[in-house]
């Protein structure tokens, strides 16, 4: 059967690259980085090499960079760390209604230690207004955390415009560019962040390994207490063959972003393109234009996301939805749910994401195989039979 | 996989889809809100079931459990479908995921509503003979929200620390504060 992945959102796959650059180091060069002797002192020189180049993806200086063990793991160092370094300040925390559960969960922690939050709104794209995060900020805001890109509707958040509310507040800002990083160009110069996410398995990196970025001066609490590795403010032995990888990761990311970009861009809109057509009552969620290029996300009406992606899957395509069965939690997506869509309408989201080998054969064949799943699947939808009902009498 | 074999051969090829026409009862439950709905058509003939068929909006369990319903109660007395319980049906199925047993298992209480609507109809009873409905898992209790076990009514989940309390129009536990019911959708506002 033909298999097509189009869930870059859930890992991308390892570059061949990355893998070799690896090896070594789940190998022969097992040294911890933190002894003196040679292989230790082997294992540190590669650790600091991956520094670099990570550092060169986002435009920071190497001493800026954190590893971490997920994008989870940098957004929960930097919006506790952050916090909590500046709670003598005050005790509220702004973010936007479309963060990943990382952020949100985050801030629901420190609310239990006496910090109080503000949940910035979006519209029906799924954009933050900058002026929303000025009118939330008070004396007291210790942190605001606006994500840069949503892995839901694929949304790319005006985050300059939102760096410089900030600024002029004397407030630190941190970015969960966790979907954006090694894909779209980032610079955190340009772009005036304190801290920003990034995970290598969002750019054919390994998983299991992620980084922070810092702001050189910007206070932060460790995360990991008791060791010395990450300027200890992250403790434990490093993972070295994780962190060659993501350094490797981002050394192609740089290199092959621009054309990559460009040609899955093409491809994502030949399926935003062509979907609603295959099909009515679908609907792109999140911004035409400001999203990620390879992001194509949509709500169906009358049917639920998880009959719809297991359907997909029997035919060999791997996707992703935001619907509350497809959730542990059982909830619908709260992004979606943010930018005001129904739930019932929420139920039907699905999300595709292309990867690097994604083709246009690949769009065809979904275009093919979607329309009798989604006329099987309404066949059998009380709604869809309601809608009918309502529209012939 | 989540699921077993049965249930993806019932989500796969499910039996008995679609609207009994000229139903002599109809019953739905659920609702859009918390991803699943269920409706059950039925035509009754001698006091047996001689069609039953059922419209799912939902996900492979819920579909699934619709479509073992509508095969364990086709043929069947009303007497006996009305024993058909929901803990019967995943027992069928070769089991659900837990955090799919509160949300997707309604399979039998469809079918018992679409019994109890023929019985108003057509009989006239009151409703007084359908069987108290008991709670769906008063042995384990899962929390809606992380699949966590719950144990006892503290009023949190010890897993994820959501705070939980019972909605008053399904009796189901849900978050405290939310906006809207997990189990049953209605609304939640605070007094």
């Amino acid at each position: 059967m033909k298999r097509v992945y189009l869930d870059h959102i859930a890992a991308t796959p390892l570059d061949p690259q990355v893998l070799e650059a690896m090896l070594p180091y789940l190998q022969e060069q097992f040294g911890n980085p933190q002894s003196l002797h040679s292989p230790g002192q082997e294992a540190l020189a590669a650790i600091q090499e991956a520094r670099s180049r990570v550092a060169q993806l986002i435009g920071a200086e190497d001493s800026e960079i954190f590893f971490t063990s997920s994008g989870s793991e940098a957004n929960n160092f930097a919006v506790k760390g952050m916090a909590l370094a500046r709670r003598e300040k005050g005790q509220h925390l702004v973010v936007s209604s479309v963060e990943h559960q990382s952020v949100l969960h985050s801030v629901k922690s420190l609310e239990k230690f006496g910090f109080s939050s503000t949940l910035v709104p979006v519209d029906k794209d799924g954009l933050v207004d900058p002026e929303d995060v000025k009118r939330a900020c008070r004396k007291e805001t210790a942190l605001v955390s606006v994500i840069l890109a949503s892995s839901e509707v694929g949304t790319i958040e005006p985050l300059t415009e939102i760096a410089r509310v900030c600024r002029s507040a004397g407030i630190p800002l941190h970015t969960d560019a966790v979907a954006a990083a090694g894909n779209i160009p980032l610079d955190v110069r340009k772009l005036e962040v304190d801290a920003l996410s990034l995970a290598a398995d969002q750019f054919y990196g390994p998983k299991g390994s992620a980084a922070l970025f810092l702001r050189k001066g910007t206070r932060i609490l460790p995360f990991i207490d008791g060791g010395i590795q990450e300027g200890g403010r992250r403790g434990g032995t490093e993972n070295v063959a994780g962190i060659v990888g993501m350094g490797k990761a981002a050394e192609l990311a740089l290199t092959k972003l621009a054309e990559r970009r460009e040609r899955l861009r093409s491809l994502r809109d030949r399926l935003i393109e062509h979907l609603p057509l295959k099909v009515d009552r679908v609907y792109l969620t999140g911004h035409r234009e400001k999203r990620l290029p390879h992001h194509a996300s949509f709500c169906v009406e009358f049917i639920e996301g998880e009959s719809m992606l297991l359907n997909l899957d029997m035919k060999g395509i791997a996707t992703s939805s935001g619907s509350a069965c497809t959730s542990k939690a059982l909830k619908a997506s709260h992004v979606l749910l943010a930018m005001g869509i129904d739930h019932a309408l929420a139920q039907g989201s699905l999300v595709f994401s292309l990867i690097d080998s994604t083709t246009a054969e690949d769009i065809d064949y979904l275009l093919d195989v979607f329309p009798p799943i989604i006329d099987r699947l309404r066949k059998m939808s009380p709604l869809y039979t309601k809608f009918l009902e309502e529209n012939t009498k | 996989m989540i699921y077993t074999d049965k249930v993806m051969d019932h989500f796969q090829n499910p039996r008995n889809v679609g609207v009994v026409k000229d139903a002599d009862g109809t019953g739905q439950v659920g609702n859009p809100v918390c991803g699943d709905m269920m409706t059950f058509t039925i035509k009754v003939k001698d006091n047996k079931l001689e069609d039953v068929k059922f419209q799912t909006f939902g996900c492979g369990a819920a579909i699934a459990v619709s479509s073992i319903v509508s095969e364990m109660a086709m043929g069947k007395t009303l007497e006996e479908a009305m024993k058909i319980t929901n803990e019967s049906v995943a027992t069928e199925l070769g089991g659900l995921p837990k955090n799919k047993l509160h949300c997707s298992n309604l399979g039998a209480d469809a079918l018992h509503a679409a019994i109890e609507d023929y019985k108003k109809k057509k009989m006239g009873e009151a409703a007084s003979s359908r069987p108290k409905e008991t709670a769906p898992h008063p042995e384990e209790c899962h929390c809606p929200y992380c699949d966590g076990p719950l144990e006892g009514l503290e009023g949190i989940c010890s897993s994820c620390h959501v705070e939980l309390e019972e909605c008053p129009h399904c009796g189901n536990l849900t978050k405290k504060g939310g906006e809207k019911c997990a189990k049953c959708g209605a609304e939640m506002k605070a007094e």
